[in-house]
């Protein structure tokens, strides 16, 4: 059996505040969709905990507050919300469907991972990151304009499918890479190269990388907005990590 | 060692639950003996979208055991040759040079197929809406310590909570039963004092969810026993009928 290091999981998910709602009033976010409970690394078994401790815990605490606050009209699908989100899917699905390029979406898919995980694997620099910053908006590119789905709409489109996902990768695999490059230091699983002990390991640095990134989408391709969420650590003290 | 080699595939296609459905055969070939089942499929699949033909629907999520979601009988068996093993975790070493594969979808008459070999499981959704849960009050969880649970129990619970819901007891079951996958749901929460309150509305519940679903009984043929990739045991039907009997005395439902 071959063994090797590979990375398991990205951390993150959508932001959520202590009630676990999200920025949509009434939408809230449970189990490992959400941001709240890994840092920069996930330990193992940590979807049963967060599942646990979300859906057990502190949903049954928070949504009644939510509720019993709140008034919550009829909603049909006539609401124009479902007008335009059809309108929306429907156009992507048609977009998608009309390219008729040559190249496979798996082919797309593959060299993204190969950009991600050569340029912003567990072990990444500045240079391979802005490397991959420059990669992928031209792998989206071509995506969009040499895509072959096969198929129609309306009917059950598992190569359709597949594309709606690796479009929704092309667009976030540059956040990802984005927020590893402004992140000037190595904490948990983003080990930058430029920032490590003599040990070598992660050096953090607590004094102006103590937050939560939570970034605001703009559009595709447009510059993302960080808003920075603090890290307040009242009982623990920050020390350095070693596995000896 | 890993070595490449070639095969022939005959694959049920059939374009949606009103058409009639063939075995198409296609070549499979320098398939690494490295590759899972699932992976040998990608790479016919990229085969058929080069040239222009529709790729081979089939269902897979996690690809490492734990979903349920894949699931196909391989050359008439549910999940393939190997014991306790989802498709996804079946590898091509156990297969050789100039084999011929015959992959159909599940067979039960609830499940609808829906394209080639991907068929439609939402009865088991049905089974356990119908009470495979156990319902949690707001406010204050109880204090672990308050309920004590022997290990023996939580080890019973434990395993009958491996059922992964694939589908392939039903689909391996001449009577296209489901007893297998529902007796797990109802013994993992049965066997657990948070599980008890309801017991009797579920085992009544889910039983009736399952007959209307088109579920067939249960004649202890074993044949579920010994394709579930998770060994679930059949002493959990015995005791889904023991939940159930109880109930039926007691309950005003019955
Ligand atoms: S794909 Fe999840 S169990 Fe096989």
């Amino acid at each position: 059996m071959m063994i090797y290091p590979a990375i398991h999981y990205t951390m993150g998910g959508l932001w959520v505040d202590y009630n676990l709602m999200s920025t949509i009033p009434g939408l809230f976010v449970l189990g490992e969709a959400n941001f709240s409970d890994h840092g920069s690394n996930r330990l193992g078994a940590s979807a049963l905990m967060q599942g646990l401790a979300d859906g057990y815990f502190v949903i049954p605490y928070t949504i009644g507050g939510y509720l019993a606050g709140t008034v919550l009209p009829e909603v049909n699908e006539a609401h124009p919300a479902f007008e335009d989100s059809t309108k929306l899917v429907n156009e992507g699905i048609d977009k998608l469907l009309s390219i008729k390029g040559d190249r496979t979406v798996d082919d797309f898919h593959k060299e993204l991972g190969h950009i991600l995980w050569e340029y912003g694997g567990m072990s990444r620099n500045e240079i391979g990151m802005l490397k991959a910053k420059e990669l992928i908006p031209e792998l989206r590119e071509q995506f969009w304009e040499n895509v072959m789905v096969t198929g129609s709409p309306g009917e059950f489109n598992q190569t359709l499918e597949r594309a709606g996902r690796v479009a929704d990768f092309l667009e976030f695999s540059e956040l990802l890479v984005e927020d590893g490059v402004s992140r000037e230091e190595s904490c948990g699983c983003h080990f930058n190269e430029a920032f490590q002990t003599e040990e070598h390991e992660a050096q953090r640095d607590d004094d102006s990388c103590s937050y939560v990134a939570a970034w605001e989408f703009r559009g595709t391709g447009k510059a993302p907005a960080l808003h920075k969420e603090p890290l307040v650590f009242e009982n623990v003290e920050l020390a350095q990590r070693s596995y000896k | 060692m890993s070595e490449n080699i070639n095969l022939t595939l005959k694959v049920w296609r059939q374009n949606g639950p009103d058409d009639k459905g063939h075995l198409g055969t296609y070549k499979a070939k320098d398939i690494s003996t490295d590759m899972s089942f699932l992976e040998m499929l990608d790479v016919v699949n990229e085969q058929l979208t080069v040239e222009g033909k529709d790729p081979i629907a089939f269902d897979h999520d996690c690809r490492e055991g734990i979903c349920g979601m894949c699931g196909t009988v391989v050359n008439g068996l549910a999940h393939g040759p190997e014991p306790a093993t989802t498709l996804c975790q079946l590898h091509m070493r156990h297969f050789k040079d100039g084999d011929t594969i015959v992959i159909e979808p599940w067979r039960a008459r609830p499940f609808k197929i829906i394209r080639d070999l991907v068929v439609d499981r939402s009865s088991f959704d049905d089974i356990i809406q119908a009470g495979g849960y156990v319902s949690v009050n707001t406010g204050q969880a109880p204090e672990a310590n308050s309920i004590p649970i022997s290990q023996e129990k939580a080890e019973l619970a434990m395993d009958a909570a491996a059922c992964i819901g694939c589908g392939a007891c039903a689909a391996a079951c001449p009577n296209a039963s489901a007893m297998l996958f529902v007796s797990a749901k109802i013994s993992q929460l049965a066997l657990l004092p948070q599980g008890r309150p309801e017991a009797a509305r579920r085992a009544l519940g889910m039983a009736k969810a399952m007959d209307e679903c088109g579920f067939g009984n249960c004649s202890n043929e074993r044949e579920c026993e010994a394709v579930c990739p998770k060994e679930i045991k059949i002493t959990n039907i015995a005791r889904f009928n023991r939940e159930f009997l109880k109930a039926s005395f007691v309950s005003p439902q019955a």
